[in-house]
């Protein structure tokens, strides 16, 4: 007996994982240990109908185009791969780890699409179409251009640098022949040219853009630097001249798009986790139509007056009014309540909230950008414009620098033909002083810090989204939490679980496993659901029943239960849940939203440091008022609405503070975006990542001063940096305007300092004080 | 120093050998999942390839 209660105990904990998602890496199990995504995460997954989303190309195969969640490991490439090219009617399944996206092409009329789609699912990888003409590719083709544009510099570099080094040779050792010299000179040019010429689009265009703008940027030093270089060598060539500079002009280009493509590639991630996060909204609507049959379209084609189906476990595309059914919707993403609200027809409704109980039909109102969510969004929007002015540092930079060095060349050629009275030995100066000073260090000074320090916040599970993220929330020094999900979990948990049988709490458990109400899943995840299938009813508003052993079993509120009100001396009140069995007397669940693990630890870690901590909650006062006691935070406000949130950060703004704003609900979204820099669990309301600079996973609060810390430890990089490069300019520009520069010194000492920069970059990764420790 | 008229076009053309197999990969998409490439390798041919 207790083998077969066993063995279905762990048939149970598999199908468990499987919803969880985690079945992947069962072979290694590597992955998975080093993530702590919480299962309960994925509840709220939006799910479209993948029927609306299939195309047909030229050759008559559908194609579909979906998102993937929770792959970890290679295991989970195969798994989905050859789960769907098992199917005999599958063309081509190729999953992109990267982007984690999947293309599926099969032919069509051999398959179902859900079928193929499920199959998927039940693997437990969640799947959400998309329509692939809503992801801007630019910054993909920038990306392209970019490499090219690197593997072209490259190999002209490389080449021409050899061929240089043959003449740097011959003019230590004097006997290469002047014939020689020139012959090597003309092969450079006619690599180091059309390699300038192609490799140099970036800056050039980024120049003239800057300049007809009537501004001066990085790219023109640069452009007019690597420009004057190759023209000049290749006047020297012509006259069979000494020295030239084209191995100069290449490498500079090819360091220099290095930078560029990192800064690129991290701003594309950036980019792509935000676009991610619009695509997970485009969900599939099911239409009722006049004559009773149902059609599955893209939300987009909703239009006001339509009648929606939303199946239970959807989430509502629109806004409405509820033309039949009853059931409890999930508002927490509007208002931030965590316990659903009970809907019956002729309720208004919401689009962003999620239906949890029962099916309802919804006579749409309002669609698109005119719901609620759009407002909301626009609120968003208008909070946003005020940060777009920040500018960043390697731009300041670059405003004193480029006038400088250009004042600094122009005195050269002026102070030279003066002196030597030649013209042309004059510009010959110029040029030097213009490509020793150009900024090759300059350029690489913060890419490379910043890739680095966003794999480092990787590895931890935090995301970077905003491309200057790093550089604002080094200067943070107010630090604003919102409470319900972000300093607590933002879920109910059961707190009284000493108190229940422990077989009661299992009987409770089989029932509440049926329903998506956060109080029957809190029940749901502490008790083990072991035993035959019970058939429950659900009644929306009151909570479950089934019959189990012959006798009625419910699980609700009081009402529902039959229970007297009865006294809650020494309980503080709060949401609970009845179970009665039978005649038996009813016991009582309670709940509560329990801090995040760490957050004691995040709250005592950052008042240490030295920063400021305020709490901004819409929350009651009694309940913000106990967290904050508990916590030790003095500074708190609670009954915040949206506005008097944005309010608050504005004024913390207007104060001359740099406010960093960490929260996760709907309503926080203007708020992340008024301040100065903004965190979000990655549990948060999708508009919340969006408008977050970083999003973290995992449960743990400690991300927040470990990203703080990491900022930190990366601005530091980024000043040493600049400092490393400024001082090689300061040895090197005396020298140049002194005329002493050769295209070999010039060729070293760009090298040597673009090599400093690096590796002094580097050793962020080194850095092994751990903030988690 | 006449080896040099055939060295350089050879290096030359070695160079641009590398460079044009760069850029077709750049082209045919090798460059667009570099985290599926590097966790591909762990996974096991088919298995009647083993036999």
């Amino acid at each position: 007996m207790a083998e077969v209660a066993l063995e279905k105990r762990e048939s149970l904990r598999v199908d468990r994982t499987h919803d969880l998602g985690a079945g992947c890496c069962s072979g290694g199990g590597l992955a998975l240990a080093a993530v702590s995504t919480p299962g309960d995460d994925y509840t709220d997954f939006v799910s479209a109908d993948p029927s609306a989303f299939v195309e047909t190309d030229q050759d008559g195969n559908a194609m579909l185009h979906m998102l993937v969640e929770n792959m970890h490991c290679a295991n989970c490439i195969k798994m989905i791969e050859q789960t769907l090219k098992s199917n005999d009617a599958v063309l081509d399944a190729r999953v992109n780890f990267s982007t984690r996206r999947l293309f599926l092409r099969w032919r069509s009329g051999e398959a179902e699409v859900g079928d193929l789609v499920r199959s998927v699912i039940a693997l437990g990888y969640p799947l959400t179409p998309y329509n692939p003409e809503m992801i801007r590719s630019a910054a993909a083709e920038e990306n392209t251009r970019l490499l090219r544009a690197l593997a072209v510099a490259g190999f002209a570099a490389a080449n021409v640098m050899l061929l240089s080094v043959s003449v740097w040779a011959g003019l230590f050792s004097d006997d290469m022949g002047p014939a020689t010299r020139d012959f090597l000179h003309w092969v450079s040019a006619m690599i180091a040219l059309p390699a300038v010429a192609y490799a140099g689009q970036p800056f050039f265009k980024s120049a003239l853009g800057a300049l007809r703008a009537g501004r001066v940027n990085m790219d023109v030093p640069i452009s007019l630097a690597v420009i004057l270089a190759a023209g000049m060598s290749l006047a020297e060539t012509i006259q069979s001249g000494l020295h030239v500079y084209f191995d100069a002009s290449v490498t500079l280009l090819f360091f220099l798009l290095i930078g560029r493509y990192l800064d690129n590639a991290a701003r594309s991630k950036a980019r792509s986790a935000a676009e991610r996060l619009v695509m997970l909204k485009a969900v599939a609507a099911t239409l009722i139509l006049p004559d009773g049959s149902r059609k599955t379209v893209p939300v987009e084609a909703v239009t006001p007056g339509s009648r929606v189906q939303i199946m239970t476990g959807d989430r509502l595309p629109v806004d409405g009014v509820v033309a039949a059914g009853q059931s409890e919707l999930d508002v927490s993403l509007i208002t931030g309540e965590s316990l659903p609200t009970v809907v019956n027809a002729g309720d208004n409704v919401f689009a962003g909230t999620f239906n949890l109980s029962a099916p309802l039909e919804v006579r749409a109102t309002k669609t698109g950008d005119n719901t609620l969510l759009g407002d909301i969004v626009r609120l968003m929007e208008a909070a946003e414009q005020g940060r777009a002015k920040y500018v960043r540092l390697a731009d300041r930079i670059a405003g004193y620098y480029a006038p400088a060095v250009h004042i600094l060349a122009a005195a050269t050629f002026v102070g030279w033909w003066i002196f030597a009275g030649s013209w042309q030995v004059a510009l010959m100066q110029a040029v030097a002083v213009l490509i020793i000073t150009c900024p090759c260090a300059l350029g690489l000074a913060v890419p490379v810090v910043q890739v680095v320090a966003s794999g480092r916040l990787l590895l931890k599970g935090i995301l970077v989204k905003a491309a200057d993220g790093l550089e604002r929330l080094a200067e943070v020094d107010v630090i604003v939490f919102d409470k319900t999900g972000t300093l607590t979990e933002g879920r109910l948990d059961l707190v009284n679980r000493d108190d229940i049988p422990e077989e009661t709490l299992n009987l409770a458990a089989r029932l509440a496993r049926n329903s998506r109400h956060p109080l029957a899943m809190a029940v749901a995840r502490v008790g083990s659901a072991v035993g035959s299938h019970l058939a429950v009813t659900e009644c929306p508003g009151l909570g479950l029943k089934a019959v189990c052993s012959g006798e009625e079993v419910r699980l609700g509120n009081r009402e529902f239960c039959s229970v007297a009100a009865l006294d809650n001396s020494g309980f503080p009140p709060g949401p609970e849940l009845w179970l009665r069995a039978g005649q038996r007397e009813a016991v009582q669940f309670r709940f509560k939203d329990r801090l995040r693990p760490g957050a004691h630890a995040a709250i005592n870690k950052l008042k240490s440091r030295g920063y400021a901590i305020e709490i901004l909650s819409g929350d009651r006062t009694e309940v913000v008022e106990e967290l904050a006691t508990a916590l030790g935070v003095e500074n708190w406000r609670a009954q915040q609405k949206p506005e008097d949130k944005v309010n608050r950060l504005k004024s913390l703004v207007a104060k001359g503070n740099k406010p960093l704003m960490v929260g996760d609900g709907l309503n926080d979204a203007p708020a992340l975006a008024a301040a100065h820099v903004s965190l979000s669990p990655a549990s948060a309301a999708d508009i919340s990542q969006t408008a977050a600079d970083f999003v973290f996973q995992g449960r743990d609060l400690l991300a927040v001063p470990e990203t703080i810390y990491v900022a930190c430890v990366a601005r530091r990089l980024i000043l040493q940096n600049f400092s490393l490069a400024f001082l090689y300019n300061a040895i090197a520009i005396p020298l140049a305007v002194a005329g002493i520069v050769t295209p070999l010194i010039a060729a070293i000492a760009m090298s040597a300092s673009s090599l400093v920069v690096c590796l002094n970059s580097l050793r962020l990764r080194l850095e092994r004080t751990d903030v988690q420790s | 120093m006449s080896v040099l008229i055939y060295l350089i076009p050879v290096a030359l053309f070695l160079g641009g050998l590398g460079l044009a197999a760069f850029l077709w990969s750049l082209k045919s998409g090798q460059y667009e999942d570099l985290d599926g490439a590097a966790n591909r390798i762990l996974i096991d041919d088919e298995e009647d390839d083993l036999s």
